[in-house]
């Protein structure tokens, strides 16, 4: 008989985790996820010179991973308020599915092995900034800016936009002006697709105690401010291809989305009532998905696939 | 020694329920594959990082 010897009572029994391995997937918000990875693709394919595809493939795993360990840390810290969200209360958190300390130990353990590894595959710079991207999401987003300020995502959204400055850094060593216009596009695209998003669930927000933009400054304040940074967006969007890191086509494709970017956004201004009010809301949410898709899509269509000289 | 013999807590082991037996063996899958997965991967970046240098060491 082993030396070992314990006691658990009936409710301890109870208690032993009961999570399959795809509520372990779900804490690591795999749809963010999607967005890291295709992001962190256009970052590496912007990337001069040939990058062998086996590294490439490994740097963008431990971003992927690391962007998930991160989305760990987040349910980990949020599991009070998402408990009271209706959008979020079916997480493995707060249904019960997983314990929240187990989840801190989850998103570390990954979060380290993400950082280290991609700094063996690649390099230290790039790994030195996936570290500081998780602390940012995690520390300076989560722990500080959601809770207290409107602003929580237009600073927060630093986060989300740096993968493929982390990317390009993993495939040269180095942070060039294509991977900072990537990342100013994508910052500059986060707060109206949240605020959109925001405007639809604002009383689910208001029960969390969340100062999202329209719980604090109005709904109409909301509206102006998404209009202003869909004007924002519109040029950066075409950006690229005055640089010449994409081509005539991506850059008449984004003028035409960034055009429908802002006639949505300008929608959602004018309809502020009722049901018109949600659906512009909505319609503007969606389509904001779309819109970065498409733009990353062709960068990576155009370097993937070497399409650019093609389309130039 | 007597003392000791009476102070050693009685085991009671665990029984699990089925459910929680089933989502331990598939969490124990999951972090095989896991596990393996990485490994393979670090072998197959050790290969392209050193290339035919792999095989060059002092004997």
């Amino acid at each position: 008989m082993s030396d070992l010897s314990y006691r658990l009572e009936g409710e301890n029994v109870a208690a032993i985790c009961n999570a399959s391995p795809s509520d372990f997937v779900q804490l690591l918000k795999p749809r963010v996820m999607s967005l890291v990875v295709f992001s962190a693709l256009a970052g590496i394919l912007l990337a001069p010179g040939h990058v062998h595809p086996v590294i490439g493939f490994a740097s963008l795993l431990a971003i992927a991973v690391g962007a998930g360990a991160a989305g760990a840390l987040n349910m980990w810290y949020d599991a009070d308020i998402d408990a009271v969200m209706i959008r979020t209360r079916g997480r493995p958190i707060p249904s019960g599915r997983i314990d929240r300390d187990l989840a801190l130990g989850f998103g570390l353990t990954l979060a380290a092995f993400a950082i280290v590894t991609l700094g063996l595959v690649a390099n230290w710079l790039a790994a030195a900034l996936l570290a500081f991207t998780i602390f940012f999401y995690i520390v300076i987003y989560s722990m500080w800016l959601k809770r207290t300020t409107p602003q929580n995502i237009v600073i927060g959204g630093a986060a989300g936009a740096l993968p493929p400055i982390v990317a390009y850094a993993a495939a040269t060593g180095s942070v060039s002006v294509a991977s900072v216009v990537l990342f100013a596009i994508i910052f500059m695209w986060t707060p109206p697709h949240f605020w959109a998003l925001a405007l639809v669930k604002s009383g689910d927000y208001a029960r969390a105690g969340i100062p999202m933009m329209p719980n604090v400054k109005g709904a109409d304040h909301t509206r102006l401010e998404i209009l202003v940074y869909s004007l924002l967006l519109a040029p950066l969007g075409a950006l690229p291809s005055a640089l010449g890191f994409a081509s005539v086509l991506y850059g008449m494709l984004a003028c035409v989305l960034g055009a429908l970017f802002v006639a949505l956004a300008l929608r959602v201004y004018r309809q502020r009532q009722g049901e018109a009010a949600e659906k512009a809301a909505k319609q503007l949410f969606a389509f904001s998905i779309l819109y970065l898709f498409l733009l990353l899509a062709v960068i990576v269509a155009e370097h993937g696939l070497g399409l650019a000289s093609f389309a130039a | 020694m007597s003392f000791l013999v009476d102070q050693q807590p009685v085991r009671r082991d665990v029984a699990l329920t089925p459910a929680q037996q089933k989502s331990r063996r598939a969490r124990n899958i999951a972090i095989g594959l896991a596990l393996g997965l990485f490994a393979l991967l670090f072998y197959v970046v050790t290969i392209v990082k050193l290339g035919p240098g792999v095989l060059v060491r002092p004997l």
